[in-house]
């Protein structure tokens, strides 16, 4: 879209635009240069000199086995994550939406747990399933079932699975409500007088119809799985026991802040800038044909 | 009788729902009400206890439990308001202006800045934290609120929903204000601004709880106690979540933490989830 009338003034949008991109060229651009110029060099211990070393952080990385377990459980994290808040989400919103009574009421109550930090509801989770304080951790262990997920590595990404899709599905129901709002009732109203009933309908006509919602809560989802999950594993797991809840982002924080090794830091920092501009590219594509569409 | 019970199902999965969102929250209220050593003892009960005041007060004001030393509240609050308050405040200011150079101007390397803003969005702040972290210690930024908002300051989803937003004002008003003599900056404060207001005020409860809730980037670039945000705060308590805590502060701090952000939401609901609704496109 354009503009034919437009303000003629040499000076004043440079001057609009400079603190942006000054934030921009600084706490953005400069850093992920940073990163890819580091992710081929490496440092002696001292970070006195470096030395070009083409791939050879990357090829350490990624045929360690270490790292590759680490992917592995990013992507069955990841995985989870965006099925269990996205399934979730969808029932929920398909049921607000429906003709019921107190369906605000129950929308307001859905909606809030977004104010929720991830670190947070991890701590909210923690007081539920703690093997010592927690009620149903507690509970679970009464019933014979010896639950300890500080202890037991597939309990403790369950718990990280549950406690980050928790706190993801009242986003994924906002969407899905505002795509079920966008339906027109007389569709659906005909095929109802076709004779088609609840399920087949939602199969035939809301579930297609609601696609570009579900590609763009995908997107978001995995992103969200990638990054922002950091606070959920960090509070309630630590990436442990042993590595059973190291996702990617852990493993960075892990090796560049903790262990202080800028090389392969840096390398796993370009690996995941590579991961995540694939998804939002992916996704503008998306955005993109939508719009061809509307 | 089969179309009764059929009706109910809805009902039944919904209020099921709004248990699973609203059990741990309850557990934690309750908990903020009653002494350490029954919650860490496992047999906290299910209904409020006598102890509620006295937790608050403690967690509000005190540098220290039974157990531990901690930062209290009312610094950790501070320091989370002004973060999330220069997060939100900061997006929007300097997002409305480089939306309105980039929409209302045509001039050289235009396409240039909007795509290296738009760049931004791809790079969330936790798959670069290495590099940002030594840019912002170089400046000599650590430990200061200048180096917990600015690098999160810039923001591509908010210029680009400014811009969306500042193309569809007619040019008709723009000519409008050109024949009365407005220039480019009286035009933005007397017409776009104004006409922005819903905009603003729903990017304001998206940022601001952004800010609030930021995790990775102040647990990096903050060390001293005095600098602690409420969300590293109340994980930090929690240790490696033994029995042996201060629980009862832990939970008070809890929902002092949860307060803020989820008061934001519930009471602005209809302009936040424009906002959100209105990013996607």
């Amino acid at each position: 879209m354009q503009r034919r009338v437009l303000f003629d003034n040499k000076l004043l949008p440079y001057l609009l635009l400079a603190p942006q991109v000054a934030v921009t060229l600084v706490f953005f651009i400069w850093p992920a240069a940073q990163a890819v110029w580091q992710s081929v060099h490496l440092q002696d211990a001292f970070g006195l000199r470096s030395e070009f070393v083409w791939f050879e952080n990357f090829e350490r990385i990624l045929t360690d086995p270490n790292y590759l377990d680490t992917l592995r459980i990013t992507v069955v994290f990841s995985v989870a994550v965006t099925v269990l808040s996205m399934g979730t989400a969808l029932l929920l919103a398909v049921l607000a939406d429906s003709k019921i009574k107190g369906a605000g009421a129950y929308k307001t109550l859905l909606i809030w747990p977004y104010a929720l930090a991830p670190a947070v509801a991890a701590v909210l989770w923690m007081f539920i399933f703690n093997p010592d304080i927690g009620l149903l951790g507690r509970g679970l262990n009464a019933m014979g079932i010896p639950w300890d997920y500080r202890l037991n590595g597939g309990q403790a990404l369950t718990m990280v699975v549950l406690a980050a899709s928790w706190k993801q599905v009242s986003y994924n129901f906002i969407f899905f409500l505002a795509g079920l709002q966008a339906i027109p009732r007389s569709v659906i109203e005909a095929a109802s007088i076709d004779g088609a009933g609840p399920a087949r309908r939602f199969w035939t006509i809301t579930f297609p119809l609601l696609s570009p919602t579900t590609f763009f809560l995908l997107v978001v989802d995995l992103v969200y799985a990638f990054c922002e999950t950091f606070g959920t594993i960090h509070a309630l797991t630590h990436g442990g026991p042993g590595k059973a809840t190291e996702t990617l982002i852990f493993r960075v924080y892990l090796d560049g802040v903790v262990n202080n090794d800028l090389g392969g830091s840096s390398a796993q920092s370009v690996i995941l800038m590579v991961i995540v501009i694939a998804l939002t590219a992916i996704q503008f594509r998306f955005v993109e044909r939508k719009v061809h569409y509307a | 009788m089969t179309r009764r019970w059929t009706a109910l199902v809805p009902h039944a999965v919904l209020i099921l729902g709004v248990l699973v969102f609203a059990f741990p929250i309850y557990v934690t209220l309750i908990g903020s009400t009653w002494d350490s050593a029954t919650i860490g003892r496992g047999s906290l009960p299910l209904v409020p206890g006598g102890e509620a005041l006295h937790n608050f007060t403690q967690a509000w004001g005190e540098t220290r439990g039974n157990r531990a030393m901690y930062t209290p509240v009312r610094t950790m609050m501070l320091n989370s308001l002004i973060m999330a308050l220069i997060i939100a405040v900061g997006k929007i200011a300097i997002s409305i202006i480089s939306a309105y150079a980039v929409a209302f101007f045509r001039f050289p390397l235009r396409m240039v800045f909007f795509w290296m803003i738009f760049m931004t969005l791809m790079l969330p702040v936790e798959v670069r934290i290495v590099p940002t972290y030594k840019v912002v210690a170089d400046l000599g930024m650590i430990d200061s609120y200048a180096g917990l908002t600015i690098p999160l300051i810039a923001s591509a989803t908010a210029t680009l929903l400014f811009r969306q937003f500042f193309l569809t004002i007619p040019d008709e008003l723009i000519e409008a204000a050109k024949i009365d003599g407005a220039g480019a900056l009286r035009f933005f404060v007397d017409v776009v601004l104004p006409l922005s207001r819903t905009n603003i005020a729903a990017l304001f409860v998206i940022l601001f709880i952004y800010g609030w809730n930021q995790y990775l980037w102040p647990l990096v670039v903050t060390n001293s106690a005095e600098m602690e945000t409420m969300v590293i705060g109340v994980t930090k308590m929690i240790g490696n979540g033994d029995s042996a805590n201060d629980w009862n502060l832990i939970m008070a701090t809890t929902v002092l933490t949860m307060l803020p952000p989820v008061a934001v939401v519930v009471l602005m609901q209809r302009w936040f989830v424009k906002g959100l609704v209105d990013t996607e496109k």
